[in-house]
């Protein structure tokens, strides 16, 4: 192993993607686009649903009713219907994800028995946007009702402590706001390094067959080991200013609050870029055109990591079968290490399971990738 | 200069003048004119990069010259293009034949392609056949066939249409000497029947087998004649073939002799450009003589095309 | 030039072969090549030349044979003996995103060249071949010859003892062409191995031995001068204006071996160049008008044909 081999390849590898204007966006603007992009994109909360009323009743009553509902910051309220075919249309448009109906005798029935019902028509095309907005829903009709209920007794002159059996009171851990944010973009960054690192080297082998330069490196003393070295440092370098970049937007710009410590921080970065480089490299050693060696490689990295890490989806929550397949997906260990990182503030005791997997990981993927390049041209 | 042919009819089929062709600022033909008779065949030598390419893509109409003349049987390339396709036939090394169909079915394809009729096709492919020596192999994958048949395959499908004009881009690399020397006699027999043929290629042996040809080198016509004619003129002296034991450390003695124009080594001989052989032989014998060389032999040779290249480009031998 | 004192041997193949597949590119190939020697290996395309360049390389393994280069057994220590091999292949191996100067120091390192040397050498290479102004530009917006130099002058800098050149001057223009012959001349006074494929034939004239290849096989080993004495007969150039009125009067001529049109006349490969007087009488009494009759020397494709047409029996025919 001579050093100054490696020395020379990272040096030619540097101008090289320093004089590629695509490597060079690849590596700077696709991470920011990305953080931005989905940080800003995706939200798991619901807000401003549209809402559309058909009020029957049109007593004083149901305008209370109504009036929370257009008070309250997770809906739409839409112009009154008037008549069912009109909520059916709007449902069917999208122009309403959630009707409420107030039927005639509302009043009266809060007035007589003490009780009346309220019929809610909701769009359960997307079952997770319509569980939350029956639930808002709940909360806004519970909220008139008490009022109701309490209206009733003072009505009677009567007062009243407002003795409820049991209350249930919340307390968020680590996401206190709960604002999905916070939980989507540490997976945002996990993602980004998986594209960034598997596309960079990826490209690398494939791009020294197609243009040609190969055939002469290999018939140079140069050797495998040399060679993999070289290549990957300069994008273990880039790799890791991109995730200084995401780090700092996610701390810095989305506010999501960071409890562990910055060594914790990289050393786990590191590792995870280090397993998706050696992907990327196996990847381009094996096919020697450019766009498949990086189609490929995306595909081993990203999708796994967005689809099986439990950042789209909880894991436990899989069958069985996937939770399994998922403890071979580098991408789990890191996500569930930066989510510990960033809102749990987790002590290293409950680090070094998941950081210990990760470190056995990189190993085996750099033995591999090491080994799969042999100085031959068939 | 023109060629009269067997037939003794002379009628250019192809007039080119001034014409230029830009790519932004770089000038690929620059100022070329020459024209090219019926029956005859024109072979463009020079370099990659020399512009011969780009050359006979504006004479098949695909590119838009930015000022001259191109007139091609007799259609103005620049007004009608398409015209001009339909009589002419393209070969070129690059794309040939479909591999994964077989001979016939690629020779309908380009007989289809180019507008060949029902009521011809049924003759033509039979000529096209013929002409590749695959009698009895029409059912064989293109893919499966040597480089040699390919190669006559695809001028057999070049010319299902019968074209008076024949374009041929490089047409013999990567065939086997005696295919090559094949090729060139349909070229001929081609060029008997009065179809006006250009090459394009980069082997200068190739001239040899052209009746005329024109030297090209960054985008200029720097010579147009027969092989004889450039071989001859272009080269201001005559050529000697300095041979014999050490003959390589000669040099330095011969270099400043009288009448002298260049000298260097060519493989285990020297080459000589003096002024004149019959006068310089008998005393370069006696000046190596002289200093010690024995069993030395001169005569004067035949420069190749090569060294009209060289001279006509303007550097020394 | 070669001393006649012994030089030694650097490379020595025996018996090479190499398939692909069911296609067998290179069928029992063996030749050496001395100290200070150009060696070519001259054919068309498919003959196997391209593989056993690559093979001697240490880039592609052979199915069977031997290759020592320089005392170093390739096929057991390839590593060992690239130390001291250069290899140009047919597409350079240029990084067109690096300048001229970076491109020479990459391999230099690559080689473990010392500083000092590499520099010097570089400077003197880059002047002889007047690329001096040029040392800071990509190497991707050189032309095609300089490319071609610049390639020769990175196989150049850790001075190997071997040199191996794949179609190295494959359409690039005479004049680079000759000035890169030039190069390899001196390379040979300093007594440098080098073995060069060509697909053109009358390169081969410039090489000190050479070998001619035909589908996979070496057909004939030899110095220029050798082949062409080797060729039975002598060949005549009869111009005139009716090329094919000339070949039919001439094909059944007693004495005739064969004959071949170009573009002003006829080749005519006789048995004897006593027959030129015998073909001029009887053209004039057929009347077909001759503008010239003479010998001329035949060129190398003459030869491979006419030893090919010897050899009908070895050659596999198209």
């Amino acid at each position: 192993m001579k050093w100054r081999r490696v020395r020379a390849i990272t040096i030619k590898e540097a101008l090289q993607i320093v004089r590629d204007p695509r490597s060079l966006m690849i590596a700077l603007l696709i991470p920011v686009l990305q953080m931005f992009l989905l940080g800003y994109g995706i939200s798991l909360d619901v807000k401003h649903l549209p809402l559309c009323v058909y009020d029957q009743d049109k007593t004083t009553q149901s305008h209370d009713l109504l009036h929370r509902f257009s008070a309250s910051p997770y809906f739409d309220t839409r112009p009154g219907l008037h008549n069912y075919a009109e909520v059916g249309r709007g449902l069917d448009t999208g122009n309403c994800r959630l009707a409420i109906v107030i039927p005639t005798g509302f009043s009266k029935g809060l007035a007589d028995n003490g009780g009346s019902t309220v019929q809610a028509l909701l769009d359960a095309t997307d079952t997770n946007t319509a569980s939350l907005a029956a639930n808002y829903a709940r909360a806004v009709i519970a909220g008139y009702s008490a009022q109701v209920q309490l209206d009733a007794i003072q009505s009677r002159g009567g007062q009243m402590q407002t003795v409820t059996p049991v209350e249930v009171r919340a307390r968020v851990w680590f996401n206190e706001d709960l604002i999905s944010r916070n939980f989507i973009i540490p997976g945002v960054v996990a993602m980004v390094m998986a594209i960034v690192g598997s596309q960079l080297s990826s490209l690398t082998i494939a791009r020294e067959w197609e243009r040609g330069t190969m055939e002469l490196l290999i018939s140079t003393p140069v050797q495998p080991m040399e060679l993999m070295l070289g290549k990957l440092l300069p994008y273990f370098m880039v790799g890791m200013l991109d995730a200084c970049i995401c780090l700092a937007l996610a701390m810095f710009w989305f506010d999501v609050p960071f409890r562990g410590t910055l060594i914790a921080l990289f050393f786990t970065t590191g590792l995870f870029l280090l397993v998706v480089l050696c992907i990327g490299y196996y990847v381009s050693v094996s096919i020697r055109s450019q766009v498949g060696a990086s189609q490929v490689a995306l595909i081993l990295t990203m999708l796994p990591t967005t689809l099986l890490s439990g950042f789209s989806f909880p894991i436990d929550q899989m069958p069985p079968v996937v939770q399994g397949v998922t403890y071979l997906i580098s991408g789990r260990y890191y996500v569930t290490l930066l989510k510990a990182l960033f809102l749990k503030g987790a002590p290293w005791s409950e680090l070094s399971a998941p950081i210990a997997c990760l470190t056995v990981y990189a190993a085996v993927m750099v033995v591999l990738a090491a080994r799969s390049f042999h100085k031959t041209l068939d | 200069m023109t060629n009269p042919t067997s037939s003794g009819i002379t009628a250019p089929q192809i007039i080119v003048e001034d014409l230029v062709k830009r790519f932004g600022d770089f000038i690929a033909i620059n100022q070329v004119s020459f024209s090219v008779n019926r029956g005859e065949i024109m072979g463009f030598l020079g370099p990659n990069g020399a512009g011969k390419s780009t050359l006979l893509r504006v004479l098949c109409g695909l590119l838009h010259p930015n000022s001259g003349r191109a007139i091609v049987a007799g259609i103005d390339v620049a007004q009608d293009p398409e015209a001009v396709r339909r009589r002419i036939g393209y070969m070129s090394q690059k794309f040939s034949l479909y591999n994964d169909m077989s001979v016939v079915e690629n020779l309908r394809f380009f007989g289809g392609v180019y507008g060949v009729s029902r009521r011809d096709i049924q003759d033509r492919l039979h000529f096209a056949v013929d002409m590749a020596g695959l009698g009895g192999r029409e059912d064989s994958l293109v893919g499966t066939l040597a480089g040699g048949w390919k190669q006559r395959l695809a001028l057999g499908a070049a010319i299902l249409h019968k074209p008076a004009i024949l374009f041929l881009d490089e047409p013999t690399s990567g065939v086997d000497p005696s295919s090559r020397r094949r090729f060139w006699e349909l070229i001929h027999s081609l060029g008997e029947d009065g179809v006006s043929v250009l090459v394009s290629t980069h082997y200068m042996d190739e001239a040899e087998y052209c009746h005329r040809i024109a030297l090209i080198n960054h985008g200029k016509l720097i010579a147009l004649g027969t092989p004889r004619e450039l071989k001859r003129h272009a080269l201001d002296g005559h050529l000697l073939e300095l041979s014999g034991e050490r003959i390589g450390t000669a040099i330095a003695t011969l270099d400043q002799s009288t009448g002298m124009h260049n000298v260097a080594v060519f493989g285990s001989s020297l080459h000589a450009l003096v002024d004149d052989a019959e006068l310089r032989i008998p005393e370069f014998q006696a000046q190596l003589a002289a200093a010690g060389y024995v069993g030395i032999t001169i005569r004067r040779i035949e420069p190749s095309l090569e060294d009209s290249f060289v001279q006509l480009v303007g550097g020394k031998k | 030039m070669p001393t006649a004192t012994a030089a030694a041997t650097l490379i020595d193949v025996g018996s090479l072969e190499k398939r692909f597949g069911a296609v067998s590119a290179v069928r029992g190939i063996s030749f050496t090549v001395r100290s200070g020697e150009i060696f070519g290996l001259v054919g068309p395309d498919g003959a196997g030349k391209t593989t056993t360049t690559r093979m001697l390389a240490g880039v592609m393994r052979p199915d069977a044979g031997s290759i020592v280069i320089d005392g170093v057994n390739v096929l057991e220590q390839p590593e060992l003996a690239k130390r001291h091999v250069s290899y140009m292949p047919q597409r350079f191996g240029l990084y067109e995103d690096l300048t001229v100067d970076e491109n020479i120091r990459f391999y230099a390192d690559l080689f473990e060249v010392e500083r000092q040397v590499w520099q010097e050498r570089a400077d003197t290479m880059l002047a002889a071949a007047d690329m001096t102004p040029f040392r800071k530009r990509l190497a991707g917006q050189l032309s095609g010859g300089m490319k071609q130099k610049l390639g020769l002058i990175c196989s150049l800098v850790h001075t190997p003892r071997v040199l191996l050149l794949d179609e190295p001057t494959t359409g690039v223009d005479p004049l680079s062409r000759r000035e890169f012959w030039q190069i390899l001349y001196t390379l040979r006074s300093e007594g440098v191995a080098m073995v060069l494929s060509t697909a053109y034939l009358d390169e081969a004239e410039r090489c000190d031995r050479l070998a001619l290849m035909n589908a996979g096989q070496i057909m004939f080993c030899d110095t220029p001068s050798a082949l062409k004495a080797r060729m039975a007969g002598a060949m005549l150039e009869i111009l005139g204006s009716s090329p094919r009125r000339l070949r039919d009067a001439v094909i059944d001529t007693p004495g005739v071996l064969g004959v071949l049109l170009v573009g002003t006349g006829v080749h005519v490969h006789v048995d004897d160049p006593q027959r030129a007087l015998q073909i001029q009488e009887m053209l004039t009494a057929q009347d077909i008008p001759v503008n010239s009759l003479q010998t001329v020397s035949p060129s190398v494709e003459d030869l491979f044909i006419a030893l090919l047409d010897q050899d009908i029996g070895k050659a596999p025919v198209p």
